[in-house]
């Protein structure tokens, strides 16, 4: 297996509060990896460090480059995409328009990007309907559909999902999480943050247990979903 | 005041509400893609009618000077900040961007000066030599301190108008000047009633810019990076779009349409040096009307300032101006109860 990412020893800081110290995380190419943990224990820090958003020392290897110095835009044009937990969609415009401008890095040719959007259409037929709405018109779950397929149109080697089931239906959870788990076999690895815990490891193949800002437990997905710490820590209010 | 003043009146505050279009477009699409309230905006609207008018006159314009010391400038600027970066191999690209772009311009310009030239290229000389204005004065003074804030932003660019019309005075001299009418002549529409062609002209002129300005900004891909800039700065980063280049996007389109200010006003209004920031500050009251964020409200908003500027001057010359900006104060307070009321409304509930 070939390592598509890998973080050593991350440090982010807000001015004198460190919110990651000195996380190290791999993955492996077409590997979906979770990082679960409690609110508050710095994932989306890691993710928004991952791409760019925050400053951070430490070392992020992207495809065996180092990407630790480069701006989020670059980051993009290499193959890396962050879908955030506030999904950053541009309200205004319609979601023909999220979706085009989210192949903005690729700069594809009209009628590669066509082709393109045609496939995000038929794997979220629900945007297919509503193209021509606003997109701050849509539902929680659309809305999450649609920065998910605006995170498509760029064609990633690598996605970071935070937090991809906050604030929906289990329904929709359900149907947003086996989207995402079906995405690996475009070709799509995945490094997912998430809270909800028990869905995030029957999806991934590794996970990462994280609390302040610390890795504490690591191992295959399965495994962790059955050891007692992570259950009493983190899944006890799920039994 | 009867119905044939009135006719007047109106037709003159559509001729000024045309101005004040182009420029509250400018200054609304600057403001929502870097969140800088461009005050040096009525500056190289004022700089363009003046190197119109040296052109006119078979005259070197002072603005070859102008722009080569700003592309000067800001050539240093871009090659220490990229030495310092190591990054060696984008030095040739922006050496050609911001210095021999502009030096383009310029050297067309001075070529061009002292000859008998047409009027439609003296005009596309005078609008070559505004477009890199707004550009290279924000690379030099805005893009280091791009990310402070919204009120740190507005004073640097109120300093950088006071600059700027300082030099406009040094390169320029004091003199008013006013150029030929583009077009001469007038309509009759009744028997005591005709509009010059000239307002025709820039009343046609400002509505060409800005359908033009809605198409570019709906059907390409570059317009689209410049609004998902302004409705999203986060989302546009995370898709890939680099706010520098949209910036610098939105500053050069500014400048044209600065430059295309200048050359429609001139004709009409005796302009100065320093007669810039008065315009500026009308289209600002627009832009208010639009919130600095709409481009159709700020349409409305330079329609009614110039109605209101052209109906005040007949009432009292002296007072137009006060008249023009308390227009804000009922502006102000109606925006404010309306957005208080946005506030209230209770927060989205996912599916």
């Amino acid at each position: 297996m070939t390592v598509l990412l890998e973080i050593r020893d991350l440090h982010v800081a807000y001015g004198r509060v460190e919110a990651v110290r000195g996380i190290s995380l791999e993955l492996g190419a077409g590997q979906i990896v979770s990082v679960i943990g409690p609110n508050g224990a710095g994932k989306t820090t890691l993710l928004s460090a991952a791409i760019g958003l925050l400053p951070a020392s430490g070392s992020v290897r992207f495809e065996g480059e180092e990407i630790g110095g480069l701006d989020v835009e670059a980051r993009v044009e290499r193959g890396l995409c962050l879908v955030p937990e506030s999904r950053e969609l541009f309200g205004e415009m319609s979601v023909q328009d999220n979706l085009r401008l989210g192949a903005y890095a690729r700069r594809l040719p009209r009628r590669l990007l066509k082709e393109r959007l045609d496939f995000v259409c038929t794997k979220f037929p629900r945007l297919a309907e509503r193209r021509d709405q606003r997109a701050d018109t849509l539902s929680g779950g659309e809305r999450q559909m649609l920065a998910l397929g605006r995170a498509l149109m760029s064609g990633p080697r690598l996605l970071l999902l935070d937090e991809p089931s906050l604030g929906l239906a289990p329904l929709i959870v359900q149907e947003i999480l086996s989207i995402v788990s079906r995405l690996r076999q475009e070709g799509v690895s995945i490094l997912l943050v998430e809270q909800n815990a028990m869905a995030a490891l029957e999806i991934s193949d590794f996970g990462y247990v994280i609390e302040s800002g610390e890795v504490d437990i690591r191992g295959p997905s399965d495994v962790l979903a059955r050891d007692p710490r992570v259950f009493a820590t983190y899944l006890g209010s799920m039994e | 005041m009867t119905w044939d003043v009135a006719l007047i009146l109106s037709i003159d505050g559509l001729a000024s509400s045309a101005i004040y279009l182009l420029a509250g477009l400018g200054l609304v699409l600057i403001f929502s893609v870097t969140r800088v309230i461009f005050v040096p905006f009525g500056d190289i609207a004022a700089f363009s009618a003046l190197t119109l008018a040296a052109f006119e006159a078979k005259k070197v314009p002072a603005t070859i000077g102008l722009v080569g010391t700003l592309a000067a400038l800001a050539v240093a600027a871009e090659t220490i900040s990229l030495i310092r970066q190591r990054a060696f191999a984008r030095l040739p690209m922006a050496v050609a961007g911001w210095g021999v772009a502009p030096g383009i311009a310029c050297a067309l310009a001075w070529w061009a000066a002292g000859r008998d030239l047409s009027m439609p290229f003296a005009i596309g000389l005078t609008i070559l030599l505004a477009m890199p204005m707004a550009p290279l004065v924000a690379r030099l003074a805005l893009k280091p301190i791009a990310d402070a804030s919204v009120l740190v932003l507005l004073i640097a660019s109120l300093v950088l108008h006071f600059l700027l019309s300082g030099l406009g005075l040094l390169f320029f001299g004091p003199e008013g000047v006013r150029t030929q009418p583009l077009l001469g002549g007038s309509i009759a529409i009744t028997d005591n009633f005709s509009v010059g062609l000239q307002v025709v002209l820039m009343v046609g002129a400002a509505a060409a810019l800005s359908a033009l300005f809605f198409l570019a900004f709906e059907r390409t891909l570059a317009g689209k990076a410049l609004r998902a800039t302004a409705v999203n700065r986060v989302g546009a980063r995370l898709v890939g779009i680099r706010p520098a280049r949209t910036s610098l996007l939105a500053y050069g389109a500014a400048s044209l349409l600065a430059g295309f200010v200048g050359v429609l006003i001139s004709p009409v209004t005796t302009i100065y040096y320093d007669s810039g920031l008065l315009i500026g500050l009308k289209a600002f009251v627009a832009a208010i009307i639009g919130g600095l964020t709409s481009y159709p409200l700020t349409a409305l908003g330079a329609l009614a300032v110039g109605l209101v500027e052209s109906f005040a001057s007949f009432w009292s010359g002296a007072l137009k101006d006060v008249i023009v900006f308390s227009l804000l104060i009922p502006v102000l307070i109606l925006r404010s109860a309306l957005s208080a009321h946005a506030e209230e409304e209770p927060e989205e509930i996912p599916s």
